[in-house]
C-alpha cells in the first residue's frame, strides 16, 4: 500500500511512505463502510430525486469520493470544525448532520437545515461544527482560515479542516490564506480533493505541475502529502498525521487526496470531457467502497449477513430522508423576509 | 413490488427529452449505478443510471422516442423473486400515473398563480429612537481620536473584539486611527496583516461566523474591492442562506471617497455599492461624536457593518460626549440644522458642505434644513419624508457618482412616500460622472462644492 507522497521543508521533499499496517479496529472498518455507503446511497437518491424534479438548480454529487470525507472525519476531534465548497452533502453526513435535514434542504423545504433558503450549496450546523456549504469556488479557504484563527484566539484544542477542490487551488485567495496560516502558525488542515477535473477542465489543462498539488504550500513552508483518496485507511492515516501536526501548534498542513467523481460536475453535465472507459476503469479498480469491502471480506471481519444488515440500515435511512424531504412543506411565504438581519 | 423508472429531468430547465438509446434490454440484471439508457436533453446527451437493483422487467418507451415528458414511466424494474407477470397489466396504468409530488422540474409554487407572487413586503421596521440629547460634559476630539476611543472602549468591554488590517498595529495605523491600541491590547488583538485584502477579509468573516467580533480595517475602501466577494457573498448572505443559524458580526471600516490629489483609483465613494446589498448595514458619519457613537454600535451589532470614514474628516474636531457608555443607534438620521424652505440631505463629508451652503442660503433668505443621514442602510426614510412634508423641496448631496447613487434612492423614497408634498422636482448634487482626475483644478470641478448645493437649492426653490 505505497499510497502517500510527502513534501515539506522539514521532511525534505518527496518520499514514499512505507506500506502502513491497518490500525483500524473491526468496529472502525464497519463504521467507515457504513458511512461511505450512506453517502453513496444518499447521493444516488438525490440524483434520482433531481431527475424527478424534486430538487432544483445545481446539485453536485460526491459519488466516488466517499473515502475522503469518511477517512478525514474519522481522524477529527470533537472540537474540530469543517467547511467546504458546494459539493458538500457528504461532508455534512460525515460530520453527523441529519440526512433528513440535508435532503429536505435539497428539496427546498421547511425541514431543511436552512429552512429551504440555502439549497444544496448552503447548509450549516453549529452543533456539528460544520460551517458551510460555500458556493463561490475558493471562498471557503479564507473563511476556514478564519475558523483556525478563532480557535487560536480562543485558545481552543481545535483544528479547522478546510476542503477545497483541485479547481479552487488556482484561486488567489487560497495562497493569501496559506500565507497567513503559515505566518501565524494557525491550526488549519487544507484537504485538497483532487478529482482531476475543475468542472470540465482537467488538471493537466488548468494547473502547472498538476501531479504535485500537495507542493502548493511549499513556498510558505507548509508541509504537504499526497494520498490515495480512494483508500479510506490511507486517508485516515494521513489525516491523523495532518491533524496532529496542526493541533500541536506546528501550523497548517496540506493533504492532497487523489480521488475521482463518477458523476458529472453537476446534474446537467454530460461529462463529454472524459471517456466512459476512464470512469469505468476507476469504478472497477479503485472504488473506495468495494475496496474496503474486499479488505474486510478477505480478513474475515465482515460476513454477508453483516453486509446485508448495513445495507438495509443505510437503505432505511436514505428512504426515510427522501420521504421526509418530500413530506416536509415548502417554507411559509413569510420566510421570504426573515433572517436577512440578526434581530430583525 | 415492481419499481417504475421515470423519465428524469437532467437539467434545471428540461421538461421533455428524447430516449435515444437503451443500453440494457428486458431481462437484464441491473445494479445501482449501471447505465440504463441515453437521453438527449435540451442541452446534451446524458446517461441515465439505475438507482435500484433488480431485473429490467419491461421497457415502456422504445428507443428513438421523441418528446418524452419528464416523469413518464420509461421502464419497470423487478425486484428479487418477482417475474414479469407482476407487471403484465401495468403498462398503461403505470404510464399514465404521475408521481404524486409533481410532474416536472417547476417548483410547486410556480404552478399556482399564487398570491405569493404579489406578497407584500412586511412593513419597514421603524427607525430607532434617536440617542438622547447629551447634556453631560463633552471633550473636543478629532474624528480620528473618536474612532480610536470607540474601538478601545469596545475592546475593553468585550474580549471577542479584535482589530486587524494593514499597518494597524506597529505602524499605529496608516492614518493613525489605531494609535496606541497595540500598546494596550497586544499583538493578539491588534493584528497587522499582510497586504492581502481578499484573504484577511475572508479570514475575518470566518472568525466572525465562529463568534468573534472582528473589526477589519481597510487602508481605504478602494482596496476593499479586492475583498468584495467575501463581504457580499460570505458576510452579507450567510445569515439568510443558513436559515438564521450562522451570522457574521463584523465591522469593515476605513476611509471612503475622495482624499486629495490621489486620482481615480484612490478616490471613489462606495456608499451606494454597499447600501445596495440586503444583509449589510452601512454607516457614514460626519461628526466625531457620531463617528464614536456609531462605531460603538456597529461593533456591538450582530450583523456585518460597512463603516465608511473620510480621510479629510479624520483631522477635524468636534465636541464628543465624555462617556464610555454613550452610543448612537444605527439607522437614525440627525437633523444637523433645522429649516423650513428646503431639505438638504447629505452624509459624511458632504454634511459640512451642506452646512456651508445653508449659511450662504440663509444670507439670501432661504432657510434650509440639513439632514445628516449617518446610516445609509437601513435608511431613515421617516426623517427625510417628515422634513420634505415640511419644506416641500429636496436636494440630495453626495461625493459619489449620481447614477444609481444614494441620492437616486432618496429621491425614489420621497417620490413614493411624499409625492404630493413636493413643489419641485428633486435635485441631486453629485460627483461628476468621470473617473477622478489628478489635476487640482479638474479635481475641484469633479467634486460637488457648497456652491453647487446652493445653486441646487435655489433651483428647487425657483429662485434665480
Amino acid at each position: 500500500m505505497a499510497n502517500t507522497k510527502a513534501s515539506g521543508t522539514k521532511s525534505g521533499g518527496k518520499r514514499k511512505a512505507a506500506a502502513a499496517p491497518i490500525k483500524a479496529s473491526v468496529e472502525d472498518l464497519q463504521t467507515y463502510y457504513r458511512d461511505m455507503l450512506l453517502i453513496r446511497r444518499f447521493e444516488e437518491k438525490a440524483g434520482q430525486m433531481y431527475g424527478m424534479g424534486l430538487i432544483g438548480g445545481f446539485c453536485h454529487l460526491y459519488i466516488g469520493q466517499e473515502a475522503v470525507v469518511v477517512g478525514v472525519q474519522a481522524a477529527m476531534g470533537p472540537k474540530d470544525t469543517v467547511l467546504t465548497s458546494y459539493r458538500d452533502h457528504a461532508h455534512m453526513l460525515a460530520c453527523g448532520m441529519d440526512p433528513k435535514g440535508v435532503m429536505a434542504e435539497l428539496t427546498g423545504r421547511e425541514g431543511g437545515y436552512s429552512k429551504g433558503k440555502g439549497g444544496s450549496m448552503h447548509m450549516f450546523s453549529h452543533e456539528k461544527r460544520f460551517y458551510g456549504g460555500h458556493g463561490i469556488v475558493g471562498a471557503q479557504v479564507p473563511i476556514g482560515t478564519g475558523l483556525a484563527f478563532a480557535h487560536r484566539y480562543l485558545d481552543e484544542d481545535a483544528v479547522s479542516v478546510t476542503y477545497l477542490g483541485d479547481g479552487a487551488l488556482n484561486q488567489g485567495q487560497v495562497y493569501e490564506s496559506f500565507n497567513m496560516a503559515a505566518l501565524w502558525s494557525l491550526p488549519a488542515v487544507y484537504v485538497i480533493e483532487n478529482n482531476k477535473y475543475g468542472m470540465g477542465t482537467s488538471i493537466e489543462r488548468s494547473s502547472a505541475k498538476s501531479t504535485e498539488l500537495y507542493h502548493r504550500g511549499q513556498a510558505y513552508g507548509i508541509p504537504g502529502v499526497q494520498v490515495d483518496g480512494m483508500d479510506v485507511l490511507a486517508v485516515r492515516e494521513a489525516a491523523d498525521k495532518a491533524l496532529g501536526h496542526a493541533r500541536s501548534g506546528k501550523g497548517p498542513y496540506i493533504v492532497e487526496m487523489l480521488t475521482y467523481r463518477y458523476r458529472g460536475h453537476s446534474m446537467s453535465d454530460p461529462a463529454k470531457y472524459r471517456s466512459k472507459e476512464e470512469v469505468q476503469k476507476v469504478r472497477q479498480e479503485r472504488d473506495p467502497i468495494e475496496r474496503l469491502r474486499g479488505i474486510m471480506t478477505e480478513r474475515k471481519v465482515m460476513d454477508e449477513a453483516k453486509l446485508k444488515e448495513i445495507d438495509k440500515e443505510v437503505k432505511g435511512i436514505v428512504s426515510e430522508a427522501a420521504d421526509f424531504a418530500q413530506a416536509s412543506p415548502e417554507p411559509d411565504v413569510s420566510e421570504l423576509y426573515t433572517d436577512v438581519y440578526v434581530g430583525a | 413490488m415492481p419499481i417504475d423508472i421515470l423519465m428524469p429531468a437532467l437539467s434545471p430547465t428540461m421538461t421533455e427529452g428524447k430516449l435515444a438509446k437503451w443500453l440494457k434490454k428486458e431481462g437484464d440484471e441491473v445494479s445501482a449505478g449501471d447505465v440504463l439508457a441515453e437521453i438527449e436533453t435540451d442541452k446534451a446527451t446524458m446517461e441515465v443510471e439505475a438507482v435500484d437493483e433488480g431485473v429490467l422487467g419491461r421497457i415502456m418507451v422504445p428507443e428513438g422516442s421523441d418528446g418524452v415528458p419528464v416523469n413518464q414511466v420509461i421502464a419497470v424494474l423487478l425486484e428479487d423473486g418477482e417475474d414479469a407477470s407482476a407487471i403484465s397489466d401495468a403498462p398503461k396504468e403505470a404510464a399514465a400515473r404521475q408521481p404524486e409530488q409533481q410532474a416536472g422540474p417547476a417548483p410547486e409554487s410556480a404552478k399556482e398563480p399564487a398570491k405569493e407572487s404579489v406578497l407584500a413586503a412586511p412593513p419597514k421596521e421603524p427607525a430607532p429612537e434617536a440617542e438622547p440629547e447629551w447634556t453631560g460634559a463633552t471633550v473636543k476630539q478629532t474624528v480620528r481620536e473618536a474612532l480610536r476611543d470607540a474601538m478601545a472602549e469596545e475592546m475593553r468591554n468585550d474580549a471577542r473584539v479584535f482589530l486587524m488590517g494593514e499597518e494597524v498595529a506597529e505602524y499605529q495605523g496608516a492614518y493613525k486611527v489605531s494609535q496606541g491600541l497595540l500598546d494596550e491590547f497586544g499583538a493578539r488583538r491588534v493584528v497587522d496583516t499582510p497586504i492581502t485584502e481578499h484573504g484577511f477579509a475572508g479570514l475575518g468573516v470566518g472568525a466572525s461566523m465562529y463568534g468573534l467580533r472582528p473589526i477589519v480595517e481597510f487602508m481605504t475602501f478602494n482596496f476593499a474591492m479586492q475583498a468584495v466577494d467575501q463581504i457580499i457573498n460570505s458576510a452579507a448572505k450567510t445569515h439568510y442562506m443558513s436559515g438564521g443559524q450562522v451570522s457574521s458580526p463584523i465591522v469593515f471600516r476605513g476611509p471612503n471617497g475622495a482624499a486629495a490629489r490621489v486620482a481615480a483609483q484612490h478616490s471613489q465613494c462606495y456608499a451606494s455599492w454597499y447600501a445596495h446589498v440586503p444583509g449589510l448595514k452601512v454607516v457614514a458619519p460626519y461628526t466625531a461624536a457620531d463617528a464614536k457613537g456609531l462605531l460603538k454600535s456597529a461593533i456591538r451589532d450582530d450583523n456585518p457593518v460597512i463603516f465608511l470614514e473620510n480621510e479629510i474628516l479624520y483631522g477635524q474636531s468636534f465636541e464628543v460626549p465624555d462617556s464610555k457608555d454613550w452610543t448612537v443607534p444605527l439607522g437614525k438620521a440627525r437633523i444637523a440644522r433645522p429649516g423650513k424652505d428646503v431639505t438638504i440631505v447629505a452624509f459624511s463629508i458632504m454634511v459640512g458642505k451642506a452646512m456651508e451652503a445653508a449659511e450662504k442660503l440663509a444670507e439670501e433668505g432661504i432657510d434650509a434644513e440639513v439632514i445628516d443621514l449617518r446610516t445609509l442602510r437601513p435608511l431613515d426614510s421617516e426623517t427625510i419624508v417628515a422634513s420634505v412634508q415640511k419644506t416641500n423641496r429636496l436636494v440630495t448631496c453626495e461625493e459619489g457618482w449620481g447614477y444609481a447613487g444614494i441620492g437616486s434612492e432618496v429621491a425614489a423614497v420621497v417620490m413614493e412616500q411624499a409625492f404630493d408634498w413636493l413643489d419641485a422636482p428633486v435635485k441631486r448634487i453629485c460627483g461628476v460622472d468621470v473617473p477622478m482626475p489628478y489635476a487640482a483644478n479638474l479635481e475641484a470641478l469633479a467634486l460637488p462644492q457648497s456652491d453647487s448645493i446652493v445653486a441646487g437649492a435655489k433651483e428647487v426653490c425657483y429662485r434665480g
